[in-house]
């Protein structure tokens, strides 16, 4: 597919998905809670927020700003979360604890009242006919959760996800198709000196999705991590779109926060100008 | 009850404004309420070119608050007046520009490109930047300063309000706002952030890539209220309050010490719908203290 097609249809989407948005600001109670891996991560699970007719507004890469009701004037922010998938169990995240609000998060209680808004800023794009690498660094697996869930064509569909904590901190039974499938491969970097082996790994996987295949790179993840997909996806002429994890206050493109430097050198909003972007549309260094 | 206030040439349909710089251009709300609901927006701050800002990062979240340096990033006026303003409901509610400059002259010929539009219903002038022409320390610190510059922006402003935003960053804020009415100022609002600083221990290194920024939230309230109650104790001229408002309780508190409005700020970041519910929050909170009107209460505070 040239790049003039790939531009109309991801146009045509865009318009299409815009008129059914529908973005809500509300009160939630969390439904479940639940430790994995020992607690290193948490899979939460919100009640429904209703976007729009069976909850099918929101799209995969897009986040949500969470503030549990309990925090009063403390902490004044809310913390940004992937939304991981809208199910029968409610609305899903992946909470990492990272630091004070993730820390509070991550001991939220069913009953408990969070105040949410989203579903906000930019998805991945969906080529069901195209081969598709997912990479995925730590908590950046979430969003593909959705992803794999929602596609159309998921023998297309391959996941590498590296990872420092164990591997049962993850949510991997919505992976199982893939896995069944031999299309899921973990890596798990326990020091400093498995990164030269993990980055050789992704440029493997990379190759595959490179120039000669057309294929298409997702990414979501720390930022270092970032960088290292989008140069082996420049290098191997692979199109590539990562989702940033740049600190943020409000989420809907107020505060200038959270901006990242675009391939014209200007400042956007990693909120609502992305949080998913085409590499190509990023500065070498954003 | 009726919530609209009238002063120094604006009358606003409520007390409720929202903060510069806490808004964006009013557009990024309009998903969580109802912008004609309010009793008017401050824009972000607007220079004559658009402006990058600074790198990052540039907020670090601090307890009761948040430090920010984000450096004046806007579109720049003719943007603003060419994309943002035409799409904002002005005619409802008041759309007030936050002009943001560095010499005085400056500051006049950004006031002059507003001055003929129907749709900004007040200026407001940022004079916590610094002056390149003078060394670089902040307008804001020195009165004979601040002076200047509202002449100089009240000279080219036309039938608009002219607004100074004052900074607590100095000894005697009635100083500053008796300079700022002696240079003409229709209204005071005061404060703009507290400078401050935040570290991280473990890399030894600043929270914010300009190491120091501004401080806001309700950490910030208690100084606010300070300088309101000081400058409307003080000075003739109206005062919007503003500084850690995050609640009804809040915005009253700030009209008892002589507040005619007031200003939302970090608040609006902690939830987005947060000046639309303040809006209703202050009509039933006076409804509960059987005020009739913001008046019955302005200035009121029992010393």
């Amino acid at each position: 597919m040239g790049a003039g097609v790939r531009l109309i249809v991801r146009g045509a989407k865009t318009l299409s998905e815009r008129t059914m948005e529908h973005k809500t600001c509300t009160s939630l109670r969390i439904v479940e809670n639940r430790p994995l891996g020992g607690g290193a991560q948490y899979l939460l699970s919100l009640e429904n927020p209703g976007w729009g007719a069976g909850g099918k507004t929101w799209r995969p890469g897009q986040f949500v700003m969470l503030r549990p009701v309990s925090w009063g004037l403390e902490l004044t922010w809310a913390r940004p979360f992937s939304i991981a998938q809208v199910d029968e169990g409610g609305l899903r995240l992946v909470i990492r604890p990272a630091g004070r609000g993730t820390d509070r998060i991550a001991g939220l209680a069913p009953g408990d009242e969070v105040f949410l808004w989203g579903p906000l800023g930019t998805s991945f794009v969906t080529e069901p006919e195209t081969p598709t690498l997912l990479l995925a660094g730590g908590v950046g697996l979430a969003p593909f959760w959705g992803y794999a869930a929602r596609h159309p064509a998921p023998a297309n569909l391959r996941l590498v996800l590296g990872h420092t904590i164990d591997l049962a901190a993850f949510p991997l039974d919505p992976f199982a198709p893939l896995a069944g499938a031999g299309r899921l491969h973990t890596f798990h970097q326990r020091t400093m000196a498995d990164l030269d082996a993990f980055i050789a790994l992704l440029e493997r996987h990379i190759a595959d999705h490179g120039r000669a295949a057309n294929g298409l790179v997702l990414a979501c993840g720390p930022g270092p991590f970032l960088r290292t997909v989008r140069r082996l996806c420049d290098a191997a002429g692979a199109r590539c779109q990562v989702s940033l994890e740049n600190r943020m206050a409000c989420g809907i493109g107020a505060c200038l926060g959270c901006v990242a430097r675009d391939a014209a050198g200007r400042n956007v909003q990693s909120c609502t100008r992305g949080p998913v972007f085409w590499t190509r549309d990023l500065a070498e260094e954003f | 009850m009726d919530l609209s206030v009238s002063f120094g040439g604006l009358t606003l349909k409520n007390p409720v404004l929202t903060a510069s710089g806490t808004f964006g251009y009013g557009l990024e709300f309009t998903p969580y309420g109802d912008l004609a609901r309010l009793g008017g927006f401050v824009v972000k701050g607007i220079s004559l070119l658009p402006r990058e800002g600074n790198p990052m990062p540039r907020i670090a979240e601090t307890p009761c608050g948040m430090l920010n340096a984000i450096g004046l990033q806007n579109v720049g006026a003719e943007v603003f007046l060419r994309d943002k303003l035409p799409r904002l409901p002005w005619r409802e509610t008041a759309v007030v520009v936050n002009l943001y400059a560095c010499s005085a002259e400056e500051f006049g010929d950004l006031a002059g490109l507003f001055a003929g539009e129907e749709g900004v219903a007040a200026l407001e002038v940022n004079v916590s930047c610094p002056n390149v022409r003078e060394g670089g320390a902040a307008f804001g610190a020195d009165p004979a300063q601040i002076a200047a510059v509202t002449a100089a922006v009240k000279r080219r402003a036309g039938d608009k309000p002219v607004i100074v935003k004052l900074s607590p960053n100095v000894t005697d804020i009635v100083a500053a706002g008796r300079a700022a009415m002696d240079g003409g100022a229709d209204i005071l609002s005061a404060i703009n952030t507290l400078t401050g600083m935040a570290v991280d221990v473990r890399t030894r290194r600043p929270r914010l890539a300009n190491v120091v920024g501004g401080l806001s939230g309700p950490a910030v309230k208690p100084v606010g209220l300070r300088c309101v109650w000081q400058l409307a104790s003080a000075l003739p001229l109206p005062v919007i309050g503003i500084g850690g408002i995050a609640s009804a309780e809040d915005a009253l508190e700030y009209v008892l010490v002589g507040a005619h409005a007031v200003q939302a700020g970090t608040a609006n970041f902690s939830r987005p719908d947060f000046a639309f519910r303040l809006v209703d929050d202050i009509a039933a909170l006076a409804a509960e203290l059987g005020l009739d009107s913001l008046d019955a209460c302005r200035g009121g505070l029992r010393t």
